[in-house]
């Protein structure tokens, strides 16, 4: 017996010396594949808009160098302020919107169907227009409310009004209506998953303690449903900020967005100055994450 | 503190779609008792307790609380509070909101409300933990904080689904001694849902015990242990042997049955048991003797088929004369004084009183 464990011993331990590499590596080795994807699919992107923002231009180069310019051009001036506002103008107005729809689409699928694949047939009803892609769903939007569109021919020919409506299209109205249609889903879906892990017999029991549906709604539904609200923010207010073409094509270039006036920076080779914008934009962005992370603990959502 | 409402279920029905999960029962429940509706899973316990709190419409039937019918009020409106399996505190409230709940949705305001339940958590022993979140308690301080909330509507009766499933075994008897403390205490009707026998033979002043949406029997627990109605309650409660045979001879001290392949026994009628061509009697496992029978029928020869050993008690298994697993309980001393083991064979007896007919129940 002696023996036998002893050579046992022995061969594991030669296996060791040959194979094995110190645990602390190992840990690392399997963190190589995320930190490189993420290393060079966003840290170094986001690196390099950094470094080309202080970068000096002409209409047709860039020169690297140190300037804060391309920073006092894009805050000193009011159109840059002017279309800050308006982008937080859609972003606000879509986030109510979507918050709104979202919340008691998720309501209805998460507590008046009863059965669970019924919810899931229409949860995946929800979704069929995203098999199609942005830019045809926004488009389709066209002969719906344009000049002679679906709503004003109908409107006119039954006699309600003798002009056609000139706001449906291409204007305010028209960018958030097609970007609460690109994006209430995403409000929908985190807003649905946490209406479903609440308990029922919750309910049950604040039934039991005398609650009304509507002191049961905003008593515990709603606080219950708060991280799902915020990651559904998150996800609308990032979007709204970073869009570009819907504002383009539903306002019909009358309005204009931060991502859209980068852009346009871009198409004019000025790119040190859409750097700095950018810059600014995902700071500002990064602020009303953090912003929404302080106001609602997320974490059991994770 | 509060009057206690006597709960009375008249021939009440649950039907989902095409099963009947609570088949006409009907139950009498005298102000302030402590009654344990006791089956196995899926007997209609829980469905007749949610019934009785609002939560499960009554398909047929009524329950009266009190005075008032309660069959179509709402669970706030009809004088009970329930306490839930998983006690359904509200995770994103501190105790004290918790058990201010009610009181909110009255909309009494905040600083009297808050100052209520603060007097109901100190009653709990749980003024320490006030402000925090239902998640950073025990098993166990939830539970109370559960009943804090659940009294603090001041109710006529309790509802307890299953309130001692969660907790471990050593918690589970101390929360046991604290209900029926705080049942006592209060003097309030008590309905307690449980698959314990043990528990509910430990708390309940009424034993209800339901199979298949049937009531079995409903009544002290010393009746239903020395007396179980029917042999679903004699087996359920694992104090008696059923043996199950053909009714031969039958006279007003005495019925003979006869196993299929088997030998005879004979037992005490208990009265209201009808007459039929089968009968099913239970002989109390505890009462047993090993040794040859004095009368014909109230004992047998067979071999032990398991000894298992269990302290102050011995548990033999015996199968022979047709019946299988017939268990016999003998005390320690008993069994050391005369040892058998597995394949002996063994002649057992019982007294004429310690087997009993059993009734069956009318389908």
């Amino acid at each position: 017996m002696a023996t036998i464990t002893s050579s046992e011993t022995n061969g594991v331990e030669r296996a060791g010396k040959s194979f094995r590499l110190p645990l602390a590596v190992i840990s690392y080795l399997q963190a190589v594949p995320l930190t490189l994807i993420l290393g060079f699919f966003l840290l170094l992107p986001i690196l390099m808009i950094a470094v080309v923002s202080f970068w000096d231009y002409d209409f047709a180069q860039m020169y690297p160098d140190f300037l804060t310019m391309n920073y006092e051009e894009t805050l000193g001036s009011w159109v840059t302020w002017k279309t800050y506002l308006n982008t937080l103008k859609y972003a606000f107005l879509v986030w109510a919107i979507t918050l709104f729809i979202g919340f008691w689409v998720a309501y209805f699928l998460a507590f008046h169907i009863r059965t669970t694949s019924m919810q899931m047939v229409l949860f995946l009803i929800c979704t069929v227009p995203f098999l199609t892609s942005n830019i045809i769903r926004m488009i389709s939007w066209i002969p719906v409310l344009g000049r002679n569109g679906l709503i004003n021919s109908a409107l006119t020919g039954s006699g309600v009004i003798s002009q056609p409506i000139e706001w449906l299209l291409y204007s305010d109205f028209a960018v958030v209506l097609a970007m609460v249609h690109l994006y209430t889903l995403f409000m929908v879906t985190p807003i649905f998953n946490t209406l479903m892990r609440i308990d029922k017999s919750l309910v049950e029991a604040a039934r039991d303690a005398g609650a009304t549906s509507w002191q049961v709604l905003t008593n515990v539904i709603m606080p219950l449903a708060k991280p799902g609200m915020a990651i559904g923010t998150i996800f609308v207010v990032t979007l709204v900020m970073a869009d570009f073409s819907t504002v383009q094509v539903m306002s019909g270039g009358q309005s204009a967005s931060v991502a859209l006036m980068m852009k346009n920076q871009m198409s004019l080779l000025q790119y040190p100055a859409a750097a700095a914008n950018a810059v600014v934009l995902l700071v500002l962005v990064l602020m009303m994450v953090a912003g929404i992370l302080r106001i609602v603990d997320i974490r059991k959502e994770l | 503190m509060s009057k206690a409402a006597e709960i009375d279920i008249v021939s009440v029905s649950k039907i989902y779609g095409a099963t009947t999960a609570v088949h006409e029962i009907s139950l009498k429940i005298p102000a302030g008792t402590y009654c344990c509706l006791l089956g196995p899973s899926g007997c209609g316990k829980t469905s007749t307790l949610r019934m009785i709190a609002g939560h499960e419409t009554i398909s047929i039937g009524d329950i009266r609380l009190g005075n008032a019918v309660v069959t179509d009020l709402a669970p706030a409106k009809r004088g009970t509070a329930m306490m839930f399996q998983s006690y359904a505190l509200f995770p994103h409230l501190d105790l004290v909101d918790n058990v201010a709940f009610s009181l909110k949705m009255k909309g009494v305001d905040k600083d009297e409300r808050r100052a209520k339940a603060l007097d109901m958590l100190r009653l709990m022993q749980l003024e320490a933990y006030a402000n925090r979140r239902p998640a950073q308690l025990s098993g166990g301080q939830q539970q109370r904080v559960a009943l804090a909330r659940a009294l603090i509507t001041d109710p006529e009766a309790l509802l307890l689904d299953e309130p001692l499933s969660a907790l471990d075994p050593f918690l589970k008897i101390r929360m046991r001694a604290e209900l029926k403390k705080l049942q006592t205490s209060l003097g309030i009707t008590f309905v307690h849902v449980t698959h314990s026998q043990e528990e509910a033979m430990a708390l309940a002043d009424i034993i209800v015990i339901m199979n298949d949406g049937r009531i079995e029997q409903a009544a002290h627990p010393r009746t239903v242990f020395e007396r179980p109605a029917t042999a679903f309650v004699a087996k359920f409660m694992g104090d008696h042997n059923v043996v199950s045979g053909r009714v031969t001879q039958s006279s007003d001290d005495g019925l003979m049955i006869s196993v299929p392949a088997g030998g005879d026994f004979l037992a005490t009628p208990t009265g209201t048991s009808a007459l039929s061509e089968t009968a099913d009697i239970a002989i109390r496992t505890d009462r047993v003797r090993v040794g040859a029978p004095t009368e014909k029928g109230l004992g047998f020869t067979g071999l032990v088929s398991n000894v298992e050993y269990r302290g102050a008690s011995v548990k033999l298994t015996v199968n022979g004369a047709g019946v299988e697993d017939f268990t016999v309980i003998l005390s320690d001393k008993e069994f050391f004084a005369n040892p058998v083991k597995v394949g002996d064979a063994i002649p057992l007896s019982w007294e004429r009183a310690d087997a009993l007919v059993l009734g069956r129940l009318k389908h």
